[in-house]
């Protein structure tokens, strides 16, 4: 699993993590014990099929969600450890969240819908600045309901990456979208990665998006089921699904 | 950006949902006015009766004698914590005023020929003091010379020692011991025909024969002298002299009239507001728990991206003080409105020299941190699970709701039902608490209408009650000095009149151990068809041939029950001491009485066939007649006609409630549009999707509106009944709360009222449903099923 340069910093270790939900009479395991680590600028696709546990191990990345057992490091500092202020303190400073359905506030524009962000960031680009990183310069003063689905996904990256944070995860992004706006929007996800360095981590069962990776983590039955580092990446331009 | 994002966000959430806001605001709104006003009327009250007391000297204890001489002022003025004792002379007079055909009747107040009385000093209103040593000027009370129109220097004539005298108003006044100028043993002012007049001293005494000699006296205490201790002194030190017996504040008429208004304003200043309160703390859970709802992954969002749970906890907070901020805004402004309506209702019944409403900077800090309290206790609820939901939670979307069988089905009628009222019904059991609620939220708007009215049913009950089961007789008079009752014969040997009844009234303390109170008692004879002896629910009670009949409240008051002897100390003539048995109780609603067999009391006053009141009944005809030839009859002291103090209450009293009922009415509805628009608000935008869906697969516009309405209705009609006994049982409590000796209130609710409390509310609810279905008619189905949700 020790592939790319040892030079380059571990971001997340995570070690024999499980997560299991009590639901009445029966446990789920959504997780069964998985080792990972995720390394600084690099892009990975979290491949797997719907249930597998993909969203519960990205929340607990990001610190939305902890582990039932297991140990989770984000850099030399161990999460697990961390109470309810620490995590939220965790990721208003360190972590860009990008979810299926966009959840925008619907009562503010896109610029507010940034803003909302920045407010609370200690080193975050203006609104303005965010969102023509993703295109939408002429969409500033729309409400969400007055966009598309792929604009108010792009408004949602915009937001996530407006603090400039150390990573970026994005569960299912394009889940909601159509091919042609999904490629806009992992475009968008591609050039962040590649023009600030930022950790990037994209849930998807769509294989093909896999593509578009440094790495793909296969996770099934909440297990990771193998790891493969692509030697070309290749633009999100160029994919077709 | 001038206004942070999240502020944004509420105050575009709020104004999306600006009508639900915008009522909820107002429902609170009144209750802020209500607190305002009565809070504020209550420190007005007390500031203005406690600085009119202060400046002019009201004083602490007051006592009436036949006649004393004026050497004992002098002991009096020595008792220990005695700090002024003041003589004087109180007569009083039969009175013949210009413009009124009708006896009127008067007290007549004596003032020093050189300098001013030291106690219970006069505020000049108009004109000018007397003229020294003259015998023909008065002062006169404001509350007279307004009721009968007349003038600084108008004339009017007194029987003065039994000729007729005229007398000339010289100036017009108030005094702090007529703030509340009531006839003794009356109900209702009638300032048309009762005055009080003040009287160079000299001229006075020399009419009524008390040259060297007072029959009243006022005493002002030192501060921490002990009242019963001086009392008890002054009572031994003029009871040679036929002392009346020293009374305190607490049995001065006037003064037990305003400590009445400030303990009903204590009471209503707690219970009307809370209704309001906590009908809008219900709206604001209503809304808050469906904003929150709707809102869960815009919380995730937020807790994702670091908002800590404090900040998105303070943001919903800070929306519902929003609303707190401007139910403040509307109800301070409504509150000092009331107060200005309330202070002209009191301008009607109290004569301050200035009555100045205030609303006291105390009370509008406390008004805003009640506000805040309860919309925030409105919130909090909602607020905490918002708090307390984990982000990686709200992601997922709610579990659809269960829905089972319903009480239709379950009963086995499901079939026979049509499925929009299968509908309405399941909605409605799926939300039993909101259900619950809102049926609740309604009903206390049923149940303010039925308190507003139960004031009006009670106090006429009561005043039917008292002018024609208990008097039923047209007139009264009371004789200055008790007379053999040859004079009653005189009385019923006059022209129209029908019939007479004798009634001897003696005044006394009645003692059960360390209890007592001073009352009249009143012997009247057993088979006395004039004055009825009846109870609350019109029972009459037959006179006991030995000892006392007692209101129930009396009883209560000195701890007493039928079969139990009291002490009866009469504080006029001789002084008799007995102890009687109280023989039965009556429930009645004035003051605290007493009566007895007329021949018993006859008996214990060691005298004869005497009386000093003669009931009559008349005929109409010779009402005017009759009514000089009274006028001119030396014994009188007074007469008292009925129909003038029903006219007079009709004056005064109805007016005021008639105002009442007014506010009332503005609230009832406030809250009654309040609850049905939200929860239709509310509903509607829980169900759009589903309303929607119904709309595109062919239902018409009238059949999803029924299922919204239909809700509406169930609620309503529900509500109807709940809030029937809810009015009865607040009616019933404030029976019990104002439970007073001065009244009590009979335990009266109209049918009138039931209707009209439930048509009231039922209209309410029509034109909020109607409201709410013009926005459903313009449901864009496209937009609402495109939004998810
Ligand atoms: N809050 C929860 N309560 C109960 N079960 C859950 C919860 N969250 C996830 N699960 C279960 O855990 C498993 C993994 O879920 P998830 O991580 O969302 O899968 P994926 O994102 O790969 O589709 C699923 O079986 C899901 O039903
Ligand atoms: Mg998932």
């Amino acid at each position: 699993m020790t592939s790319t340069a040892p030079s380059v910093e571990t971001v997340f270790t995570a070690r024999r993590i499980t997560k299991v939900y009590h639901m009445g009479e029966v446990d789920v395991h959504a997780l069964r014990g998985v080792d990972l680590e995720l390394y600084s600028g690099e892009f990975v696709v979290l491949l797997g099929p719907s249930g597998s546990g993909k969203s519960t191990l990205l929340n607990i990345l990001g610190g939305l969600d902890v582990p039932s057992s297991g140990e989770v490091f984000y850099r030399d500092r161990q999460l697990t450890e961390f109470d309810d202020a620490a995590l939220t303190r965790y990721r208003r400073d360190h972590v860009g969240f990008v979810f299926q359905f966009y959840n925008l506030i619907p009562s503010l524009t896109a610029r507010e819908n940034v803003g909302l962000i920045t407010e609370i960031a200690r080193n975050p680009m203006k609104p303005v600045e965010a969102l023509e990183l993703v295109d939408l310069g002429n969409r500033l003063d729309h409400f969400p309901a007055q966009m598309s689905g792929g604009e108010q996904q792009r408004v949602a990256i915009a937001r996530a990456v407006a603090k400039r944070p150390d990573v970026l995860l994005c569960d299912e992004p394009t889940g909601a979208l159509d091919v042609h706006t999904g490629i806009l929007v992992l475009e968008a996800i591609q050039k962040i990665n590649t023009e600030l360095k930022t950790t990037t981590v994209v849930i998807t069962h769509n294989a093909v998006i896999a593509e578009m990776a440094d790495r793909v983590i296969h996770l099934s039955g909440g297990e990771i089921t193998g790891v493969e580092t692509n030697s070309r990446k290749r633009p999100a331009s160029e994919l077709n699904w | 950006m001038l206004i942070p994002p999240l502020d944004r966000k509420m105050f575009r959430d709020l104004w999306h949902m600006r009508g639900l806001a915008a009522a909820i605001s107002v429902v609170m709104g009144c209750g802020i006015a209500l607190f305002i006003l009565s809070r504020s009327m209550l420190h007005s009250l007390e500031l203005t009766q406690q600085t009119y007391y202060d400046r002019y000297n009201f004083a602490d204890v007051f006592a009436s004698i036949k006649r004393a001489p004026d050497e004992l002022i002098d002991r009096i003025a020595k008792i220990p914590g005695v700090a002024i004792a003041e003589r004087r002379i109180v007569v009083p007079v039969n009175l013949s005023v210009p413009g009124l055909d009708e006896p009127a009747s008067g007290r007549l107040i004596s003032v020093p020929d050189v300098g001013r009385p030291r106690l219970n000093q006069l505020y000049l209103r108009r004109g000018r003091w007397l003229t020294p040593r003259s015998d023909n000027e008065v002062l006169a009370s404001e509350a007279f010379v307004d009721a009968n129109q007349m003038e600084v220097g108008d004339t009017f004539s007194a029987v003065i020692n039994g000729r007729m005298k005229e007398l000339q108003i010289a100036g017009v006044v108030l005094s702090p011991e007529y703030i509340y100028e009531i006839k003794p043993g009356g109900i209702v002012p009638d300032n048309r025909h009762f005055g009080i007049f003040w009287m160079n001293e000299e001229a006075l005494s020399l009419a009524f024969d008390m040259d060297g000699a007072f029959n009243d006296l006022s005493i002002k205490l030192m501060r921490g002298a002990n009242v019963e201790d001086v009392i008890q002194r002054v009572d031994n030190l003029i009871e040679p002299y036929g002392g009346l017996g020293a009374f305190d504040r607490r049995d001065q008429l006037s003064h037990q009239f305003i400590d009445n208004e400030i303990e009903q304003n204590r009471n209503m200043g707690l219970f009307a507001p809370s209704i309001f309160l906590g009908v809008s703390a219900f709206l604001i859970n209503v809304v808050m728990s469906r904003t929150i709802n709707s809102q869960r992954e815009q919380i995730a969002a937020l807790k994702a991206f670091g908002y800590s749970n404090l900040e998105v906890g303070w943001h919903y907070i800070k929306s519902v003080l929003l609303i707190a901020a401007i139910a403040l805004a509307i109800g301070i402004p409504a509150g000092a409105w009331f107060g200005w309506l309330v202070t002209g209702m009191y301008a009607r019944l109290f004569h301050f020299p200035v009555f100045l409403f205030r609303i006291y900077p105390s009370v509008l800090l406390a008004a805003a941190c009640v506000a805040a309290t309860a919309a925030v206790l409105g919130a909090i609820g909602s607020v905490s699970r918002a708090v307390r939901l984990p982000p990686a939670e709200a992601m997922r979307p709610e579990p659809p709701a269960g829905f089972g069988p319903t009480i239709l089905e379950r009963m086995g009628i499901g079939h026979f039902v049509p499925p929009i009222a299968l509908m309405v019904v399941r909605q409605l059991e799926r939300h039993p608490i909101k259900t619950g609620f809102s049926t609740l939220a309604i009903s206390l708007a049923v149940a303010v209408l039925v308190i507003g009215n139960f004031f009006q049913d009670s106090i006429d009950y009561m005043m039917n009650a008292q002018f024609h089961w208990v008097q039923r007789f047209d007139l009264s008079v009371a004789m200055t000095d008790p007379v053999s009752d040859r004079a009653m014969y005189e009385l019923a040997s006059m022209p129209g009149v029908m019939r007479c009844e004798p009634t001897r009234i003696v005044s006394a303390r009645i003692r059960a151990g360390a209890r007592n109170r001073r009352v009249g008692i009143r012997g009247i004879e057993p088979d006395s068809t004039l004055y009825g002896l009846v109870d609350m629910d019109g029972r009459e009670t037959p006179l006991p041939p030995h000892g006392l009949l007692v209101s129930k409240k009396l009883a209560d008051v000195l701890n007493v029950k039928v079969g139990d002897w009291v002490e009866m100390e009469v504080l006029t003539d001789k002084r008799p001491k007995r102890r009687v048995m109280i023989a039965a109780t009556l429930k009645d609603f004035v003051g605290l009485s007493a009566y007895m067999d007329l021949e018993e009391l006859r008996r214990i006053m060691l005298e004869g066939q005497v009386v000093n009141g003669v009931n009559m009944e008349v005929d109409p005809a010779y009402q005017d007649s009759l009514y000089r030839k009274l006028k001119e009859t030396p014994a009188i002291a007074t007469v008292m006609v009925k129909q003038h103090s029903i006219d007079s209450f009709n004056d005064t009293i109805a007016k005021n409630l008639g105002v009442m009922k007014r506010i009332n009415l503005i609230f009832a509805c406030i809250i009654a549009a309040g609850v049905v628009y939200n929860s239709a608000r509310i509903s509607l935008s829980e169900r759009s999707r589903e309303l929607a869906t119904l709309r595109v697969i062919g239902f018409t516009r009238q059949e999803i509106s029924s299922i919204l309405l239909g809700e509406l209705a169930i609620v309503t009609l529900l509500a109807i009944p709940v809030g029937l006994g809810l009015g009865t049982f607040f009616a019933w409590w404030m029976c019990t709360a104002f439970d007073q000796e001065l009244f009590r209130f009979p335990m009266v609710v109209s049918n009138r009222t039931y209707a009209w409390a439930s048509l009231v509310v039922i209209i309410a609810s029509a034109v909020s449903g109607l409201l709410v279905r013009r926005s459903l008619d313009h449901l864009d189905l496209v937009a609402v099923l495109k939004s998810r949700e």
